[in-house]
């Protein structure tokens, strides 16, 4: 077995919507660059609907897997449907993770809620500041620093 | 497609010389060598041969070598051995460096919860080169051991051990060096370097995975890990791996045989893969340049992250490792690239490209095509390198 499944290499090798949105309504960025795996998530828009998104990845193959199948679940959605993405749902849609690799999955689900955050505070549109407060830093990573 | 494997500090394939050595080992001396009669005689002959081959290329006598497991089974060996007969005289304090590979590192780790003081040498003075009088400069009065490894096995630097070792004589404390990236690729001759137990491992030079070797200088007494037989002197008990045991010997002796040709000619190809990847901008190697295993190349990109790096390069047959944290299970940047003062952001950027005795000019002209362009696609991705570019965040290389 490889490390990665099929559909998740697919998605690695051929990323979907990769790229920036000069225009973005929300852009939203996760990670830090010490622990190693960033995301920035950039969305259009329209009605309450998702109609573009696009992503930047600094990270390893299941991060740009992740961000990929994330942008592609959200891609055409309404805002509320967007908030509901879990990295569960990211990693079931990919056919599985290492077990050691779903940490960083959960980056694809705090990039597009950080992207949406952004889009209500630019907007001003009211939200549940408690539950959808943008992290501070990925938590995940600082368990393992001794 | 092309294939390059050039992952020979992780393991290399075993040689032709070696599976011949092995299989008769298998099929046709099965024996074993404990046994009186003419079948297990026949064997005991060829495990003493093994032996005398292995001591005589490292300038050891045949009864200081000990067969092991594996390089990591003799690191235990010697670091518990000296742990123990420094403890008897009241001596708690081992000198190691700061990016010892986990076989050493994590032994004496434990043996500081045992109560031994560990005084870790810091590497990132001299990129990855120890300065011989700091070890010199740390031995105290209760010092138990010294462990130094010969050469590292992410960035190749390779230490100063002869004169760590004329040192360590001189203050009369026990040296160990893990050879395990050295064995068959530089020359080693344990009196000359005055090295007390030397740790290899059959796997780095084309011999097989399992099997390995401690060599104690006649006079330490080994420690038991596990209790048995009259095996290796009653230190390391249990029926000898023949096969192994036989195909090592014929690979080192292989490999010192050829040492001196294929270094010649594998550092005029590592050296015309450092220059050629020196040209991506934002691009630097790790460790010393000149002061480094043959074929080993360690190289950071900045605004990338290693495994990516890697699974793009396995796509195009080119196989090498990695030291992000995302491309081990423990979510750390390689403690290696750490300890010689690799930030981290730029640790996680960082491939190794170890080459082997039949890398051709082929290969490293087939790396430069290839590799430049997926750094250059990854950047493309990335949202660090769009802050570098910006001037958001600032380069560390
Ligand atoms: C420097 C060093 N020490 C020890 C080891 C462990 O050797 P083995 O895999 O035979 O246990 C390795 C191999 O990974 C190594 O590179
Ligand atoms: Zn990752």
């Amino acid at each position: 077995m490889a490390l990665y499944s099929e559909k998740v290499m697919d998605h690695f090798r051929h990323p979907r919507n990769v790229g920036k949105i000069d225009d973005a309504d929300g852009v939203g960025e996760v990670g830090n660059v010490v622990c190693g795996d960033i995301m920035r998530m950039y969305i259009k828009v329209k009605d309450n609907i998702i109609t573009d998104v696009k992503f930047n990845t600094f990270g390893c193959g299941s991060a740009i897997a992740t961000s990929s199948m994330a942008t592609e679940l959200i891609m055409g959605k309404s805002i509320d449907e967007a908030l509901e993405l879990t990295n569960k749902a990211v990693v079931e849609a990919l056919g599985g993770l290492p077990s050691h690799k779903i940490h960083c999955s959960v980056l694809a689900e705090e990039a597009v809620r950080a992207a949406i955050v952004d889009y209500f505070e630019k907007n001003h549109i009211e939200y549940d500041r408690e539950k959808y407060a943008p992290k501070e830093d990925c938590e995940h990573c600082h368990a393992h620093d001794e | 497609m092309r294939t390059v494997y050039a992952d020979n500090a992780a393991t290399t394939k075993m040689s032709k010389t070696a599976v011949a050595a092995m299989l008769p080992m298998l099929e046709e001396f099965y024996g074993n060598p404990s046994s009186l009669h003419t079948t297990g005689q026949i064997v005991k002959e060829k495990l003493d041969e093994a032996r005398a081959d292995i001591a005589k290329c490292l300038n050891a006598e045949p009864n200081e070598i000990y067969f092991t497991s594996c390089g990591t089974e003799s690191d235990n060996l010697a670091i518990r051995t000296a742990a123990e007969l420094g403890a008897k005289k009241g001596k708690k304090h081992i000198v190691t460096t700061a990016f010892e590979h986990h076989a050493v590192l994590h032994t004496v780790k434990k043996l500081e919860k045992q109560g031994f003081t560990v005084t870790y040498l810091p590497v990132s003075a001299h990129n990855g080169v120890l300065d011989a009088s700091e070890v010199e400069a740390a031995i105290r009065e209760d010092t138990a051991l010294v462990t130094i490894m010969f050469a590292n096995n992410e960035i190749g630097t390779i230490q100063p051990i002869e004169e760590i070792g004329r040192i360590c004589r001189e203050k009369k404390v026990l040296f160990h060096t893990d050879a395990v990236q050295a064995a068959g690729h530089l020359p080693i001759d344990v009196k000359k370097q005055n090295i007390d137990m030397l740790s290899l491992s059959a796997h780095k030079f084309h011999g097989p995975k399992g099997v390995g070797v401690l060599y104690a200088k006649r006079g330490v007494r080994l420690v038991n890990l596990m209790e048995g037989g009259a095996q290796e002197k009653g230190k390391r008990p249990g029926t000898e791996n023949m096969a192994g045991i036989v195909a090592m010997a014929a690979a080192f002796k292989e490999s010192c045989a050829n040492m001196q040709e294929v270094s010649v000619r594998l550092t005029a190809l590592r050296n015309k893969l450092i220059d050629g990847l020196s040209a991506i901008p934002h691009s630097a190697l790790n460790g010393d340049r000149e002061k480094r295993l043959p074929g080993n190349v360690n190289f950071s990109f900045e605004g990338i992250e290693g495994e990516s790096l890697l699974l793009y390069l396995d796509d195009v047959g080119i196989e090498v490792s990695s030291g992000s944290a995302c491309a081990s299970a423990s979510l750390d940047p390689s403690h290696v690239l750490l300890a010689i003062g690799v930030h981290r952001e730029v640790a996680h950027g960082s491939v190794r490209i170890s080459l082997g005795e039949d890398a051709t000019e082929e290969d490293v002209d087939y790396i430069l095509e290839k590799l430049p362009p997926i750094v250059a696609d990854l950047r493309e991705i990335s949202p660090v390198w769009d802050a570098l570019e910006k001037g958001t965040m600032t380069h560390r290389i």
